[in-house]
């Protein structure tokens, strides 16, 4: 067994863990709230990347230092998701509140078709290149061949972003409201907390989240196209349900989970199977446990 | 305050409400008897906005709350407790209360009225950090009646707060809500289906019949009239 090979891949699966951990969040949180599985959220977190990549190749032209560059584009790039993530929210899935979950969902599927086939046409099918702007870090130098600096930087953003949510979600009282209401959302209303506005907040979470992983994916793979929402949704979704959907730290742990389970599927086995990896440790796990490894099983009290 | 003018509710087709009027005065304790299904839960509903009356009006203090948004009337002062208790589960006794308060921003008085509420409950502080879902029935009642003071209602709406209830508990419930009545001077308006109880509690009731108001009187004088101990009081 070579130690160092296992670290890698170890490591990698980190880096797709977090990556993936920062789009199921906005899956599993909106479940949580409204119980819809939002499946355009994978487009969310492809035009944050798109977004990103626009004004950070306007901006290279300014000739302003990079690191500065990547932070005004990840910063537009959160606005314009969110922007996208609330607005969807209000067009697409308001005015079914109330109806079915199945029209809720076709609308999510239309949504993100509607979503995907609009950056094809506004940009292009082909993959782009997005600019280096993270620097080689000094401090990273002994363990390069381990970890490149736009892992460091996701790992790092990630861990920030985890920290701030568990504080949100369990000390503040918007946070408490959030929990609240996925857990009763007639009482919640019945005490004055203003739905329409908890799932904005949520959505506006979600998709600064989404967005996050969007560009933070970009800059390290170095490239783009208008169908990386589908994909990475998707095995978002799975890291969802495989952790509990509407757990927050289900989802977090379902991300690492797939992550490391992709990683040393392709390291050990076959990179030809990557995404066979992904599903069939789904299919085992909700097997055992149908409301995934932290689910709360539904109980339907009459 | 209070003043519901032949409001009619309907959930689809169905009409479950028709031409409710009933009238409550500030400070009053005020009952809703009638048999499953009367329609004294969407009475509730319907004051509470989350089930609007179609037609009619539910006048607030002077204000016309038929259309308002669930959170705007709770922000006057009308504040429920439905039935079945829905306390949160996964919150702690705590975050419940908390959750009462949502939209007051005086953290000093807020720290106070949750004191009040522990006194009234001295059981729920010992459970302070305990999941609202692990607390017992009667347990349960006690903190969604604590949830609806913290937000301080001026009127407050309670949906067979007995339900489901050992009598000692039923009891100890009652004399608190007497007791809200009295201190608070919180005007309460209860829904119940043990109407012995509530009639004993309550100054003026009134009787539903599937979706119909049939008769209102004063308590005492219900206690008497031959049709309500047929029907309600079993005797």
């Amino acid at each position: 067994m070579d130690l160092l090979y296992f670290f890698e891949l170890f490591v990698g699966g980190m880096i797709r863990g977090s990556i993936y951990a920062l789009i199921a969040l906005g899956y599993t949180m909106v479940y949580g709230i409204i119980k819809l599985i939002n499946f355009a959220h994978g487009e969310i977190y492809m035009i944050g990347a798109f977004t990103a990549l626009i004004f950070a190749s306007v901006l290279s032209f300014t000739g302003m230092n990079p690191i500065l560059i990547f932070i005004i584009a990840s910063i537009l790039a959160i606005s314009f998701s969110v922007g996208y993530g609330v607005t969807m929210e209000k067009i697409a899935y308001k005015p079914l509140r109330g109806s079915q979950r199945l029209s809720a969902l076709i609308s999510a599927i239309g949504m993100s078709m509607f979503l995907q086939n609009y950056v094809l046409l506004a940009q292009t099918s082909d993959f782009l290149p997005f600019p280096e702007l993270v620097p080689d870090f000094k401090f990273l130098e002994p363990i390069k061949y381990l970890i490149s600096s736009t892992s460091f930087l996701i790992l790092i953003t990630t861990a920030i972003v985890m920290i701030f949510l568990t504080y949100l979600i369990k000390f503040t009282r918007t946070g408490k409201a959030m929990r609240a209401t996925s857990q009763d959302a007639r009482m919640a209303q019945l005490l004055g907390i203003n739905i329409s506005k908890i799932i904005t907040i949520t959505f506006v979470i979600g998709s600064a989240t989404a967005a996050l992983g969007g560009v933070l994916i970009s800059t390290h793979i170095g490239q783009l196209n208008f169908y990386i929402g589908f994909i990475a949704g998707i095995k978002a979704f799975v890291a969802a349900v495989l952790g509990g959907i509407g757990s927050i730290p289900g989802a977090v742990l379902g991300s690492f989970v797939l992550g490391w389970t992709e990683s040393f599927g392709t390291g050990y086995i076959s990179s030809d199977y990557e995404d066979v990896f992904a599903f069939l440790f789904l299919i085992i796990i909700l097997i055992f446990r149908p409301s995934g490894i932290l689910g709360r099983p539904e109980n339907n009290k009459v | 305050m209070l003043k519901i003018e032949n409001i009619q509710t309907f959930y689809g087709n169905i009409q479950a409400l028709q031409d409710v009027s009933i009238e409550i005065n500030d400070g009053e304790i005020i009952t809703l008897i009638g048999a499953n299904g009367a329609g004294k839960s969407t009475t509730l509903m319907s004051i509470s906005g989350l089930e609007p009356a179609r037609h009619g009006k539910i006048i607030f203090e002077g204000q016309d709350i038929t259309h308002m948004d669930p959170d705007r009337i709770v922000q006057l002062g009308i504040i429920q407790v439905p039935e079945g208790r829905r306390i949160f589960p996964f919150l702690t006794v705590n975050e419940n209360l908390d959750m009462g308060a949502f939209l007051r921003n005086d953290k000093d008085g807020i720290k106070k009225d949750i004191e009040y509420v522990y006194s009234l409950f001295p059981l729920l502080k010992e459970r302070r950090n305990q999941q609202g879902g692990t607390l017992s029935g009667g347990e349960q009642q006690m903190l969604a009646i604590s949830r609806a003071l913290m937000g301080k209602p001026k009127l407050l709406l309670l949906d067979e707060p007995s339900l489901g209830l050992a009598p000692i508990i039923v009891q100890q419930i009652m004399a608190i809500i007497k007791k809200i009545n009295i201190e608070q001077k919180t005007t309460i308006f209860l829904v119940e289906q043990n109407a012995n109880l509530a009639l004993k509690l309550a100054d003026r009731g009134y009787v539903m019949e599937t979706g119909r108001i049939t008769l209102s009187d004063t308590a005492k004088n219900l206690r008497e009239n031959d049709d309500v101990r047929k029907a309600y009081l079993g005797i």
